[in-house]
């Protein structure tokens, strides 16, 4: 297939990824007031860590502030709360479907997912940010190269979170529940990306387990990235990072899924 | 509307061929009841990361959080398990099926709440008792019959509490149906809320979420009871003895903003 006829497959599948939910605007309105209430307990929480002392690693009650809003903003835009998409359609034998396209599953689901991503950022994630913004004086990315870095990590962030969601994803492959698989991975990474609580607050031998997973290039880094805590070679180390759990995770989600469908049996006729 | 005394053995009967039904799949039984069981350690996992950072948190030591996050970890695990449910009502309304249920012979409420029983949901009580039993180990409570009589009654005051709190707010869908994420700030946001001190909140947030919704009854003032703690917020001592008025209280708003919303229910025209 030539490039440009790909590519704009590519393209039809993250406008089909971006309607699917711009097709809500009541819920997503309902879902930003659910956001930024969370937000505003999340933020009395932790800045009650800050009437005891200055500063945690390198947050201060500022940069925690921007963290919280960020963080309310951000955990739609990587699907916090799970994708079970390709494991429905494996379950109900809609992948057949998805086979015989001319295009990998895997390519169309990070293409859709991109556009998915896409409409968050706009819709679900602007809002939250803006209240930190306008009401708690958060901050922005302290330079140009600092919002292109955070646009970057961003950018990187997503695929690494779709990667991991197509691995628990392919379970489904081996177990009719795939619902279990999917429930753990939640537990761990709304823990290990650092969304619960900032990694730079964990105890540092907690802290030393995060980093050696790839959930904190999902929120983590893209958040530190636009607090500023990251710069010069450390911003580099870690976007390096997040590209190679993006390629690791996408690798694996391609090798399991391979393997999956040469198990495959589509019933009915 | 038929007869209201069989509504409990009508309950038990049904609830029961619902669990049958999930124990039949024993294995994604097991893993589902392991995987809420997790689901209910995240938020500890971060009460232990800032204590780990701090002594205390608004004037509440690691142990008195933790007997926070118990009794309300507890108490809405027990509200999830008899109607989290409700969550999946809004579709009934979307598809026109709430009709259905109007029809019936019983209440719209009784037929949703034994429309289905996940009993996965018992891991995240386990979850709520362990750190429960965690507090009162570090915790040299002074027990008397008065202390245990409002922990005894602070579980159904705040199983009611929360219950009254979701049932009201899932009612946004008889009006706007896709709008139901909205209840979520309410009935996750509640439990949330709940775990933790309510004076380090703001001081709307706290009217609004913990006054006006009244979760400041689900464990913080039971909590003080038990503790006999100062109040950091320096209210009336009565008030510690006020949740089983409160969770009655709350169940009756929430019974008529339920009767409001199905006056309101228009079925799904077509």
């Amino acid at each position: 297939m030539p490039l440009a006829e790909s590519l704009s497959l590519d393209l039809a599948m993250a406008r089909v990824g971006f309607g699917r939910y711009a097709a809500y605007p009541i819920a997503s309105a309902a879902g930003i007031f659910t956001n930024v209430v969370f937000g505003l307990m999340r933020g009395s929480i932790l800045l009650a860590l800050f009437a005891q002392r200055e500063r945690i690693g390198a947050y201060d009650a500022s940069a925690t502030l921007t963290y919280v809003w960020l963080t309310q903003g951000l955990l739609n835009v990587v699907a916090m709360w799970g994708w079970q998409d390709l494991a429905i359609r494996v379950r109900t034998g809609d992948i057949a479907t998805d086979l015989i396209r001319p295009i990998h599953p895997l390519r169309a689901a990070l293409a859709a997912d991109y556009g998915r991503a896409a409409y968050q950022l706009l819709v679900r994630a602007v809002p939250p940010i803006l209240v930190g913004i306008v009401i708690f004086r958060t901050s922005l990315p302290p330079s140009p190269v600092a919002w292109l870095a955070f646009a970057v990590s961003l950018t990187l962030a997503i695929a690494v979170s779709l990667g991991f969601r197509f691995v628990y994803n392919v379970a489904a492959f081996w177990t009719t529940d795939h619902r279990g698989a999917m429930i753990l991975a939640l537990v761990v990474m709304s823990v290990f990306s650092g969304f619960t609580i900032p990694i730079q607050f964990f105890p540092p031998w907690l802290a030393a387990i995060a980093s050696a997973t790839p959930f904190p290039s999902m929120i983590q880094t893209p958040v530190d990235v636009w607090i500023g805590a990251l710069s010069g070679s450390s911003l580099v180390g870690a976007l390096v990072a997040q590209l190679a759990w993006a390629a690791a995770l996408l690798g694996l989600s391609y090798g399991l899924f391979a393997r999956g469908t040469r198990r495959l049996v589509i019933q009915g006729g | 509307m038929g007869d209201v005394r069989d509504l409990p053995e009508l309950y038990v009967r049904l609830v029961a061929a619902r669990i049958r039904a999930q124990l039949q799949y024993r294995a994604s039984f097991a893993m589902e009841t392991f995987g809420t069981l997790l689901v209910s350690f995240i938020d500890f996992v971060a009460i232990l990361v800032i204590f780990a950072n701090v002594p205390q948190l608004g004037s509440w030591s690691m142990p008195e959080v933790a007997l926070l996050y118990g009794i309300s970890g507890l108490a809405f695990a027990i509200t999830d398990l008899i109607l989290g449910h409700l969550d999946d009502f809004p579709r009934l309304v979307r598809d026109g099926n709430f009709d259905l249920l109007l029809v019936r012979p019983r209440g719209t409420l009784f037929q949703i709440l034994t429309g289905d029983f996940q009993l996965r949901r018992l891991g995240k009580a386990t979850g709520g008792l362990i750190v429960l039993a965690y507090a009162f180990s570090q915790l040299n409570v002074a027990w008397d019959p008065g202390r245990v009589i409002v922990l005894v009654l602070a579980i159904p005051a705040a199983t009611a509490i929360f219950a009254s709190v979701w049932i009201a707010t899932i009612c946004v869908a008889f009006w706007a149906v896709e709008g139901r994420e909205a209840s979520n700030a309410f009935s996750y946001g509640g439990q949330f809320l709940a775990q933790f001190p309510i004076n380090i909140y703001d001081t709307w947030l706290r009217r609004f979420l913990a006054y006006l919704f009244p979760v400041a009854f689900v464990a913080y003032f039971p909590a003080l009871y038990i503790l006999a703690k100062p109040d950091p917020l320096g209210l009336p001592d009565w008030l510690r003895f006020m949740s089983p008025l409160v969770a009655a209280l709350a169940l009756v708003v929430a019974g008529r903003v339920w009767a409001i919303g199905v006056r309101h229910y228009q079925s799904a025209g077509g």
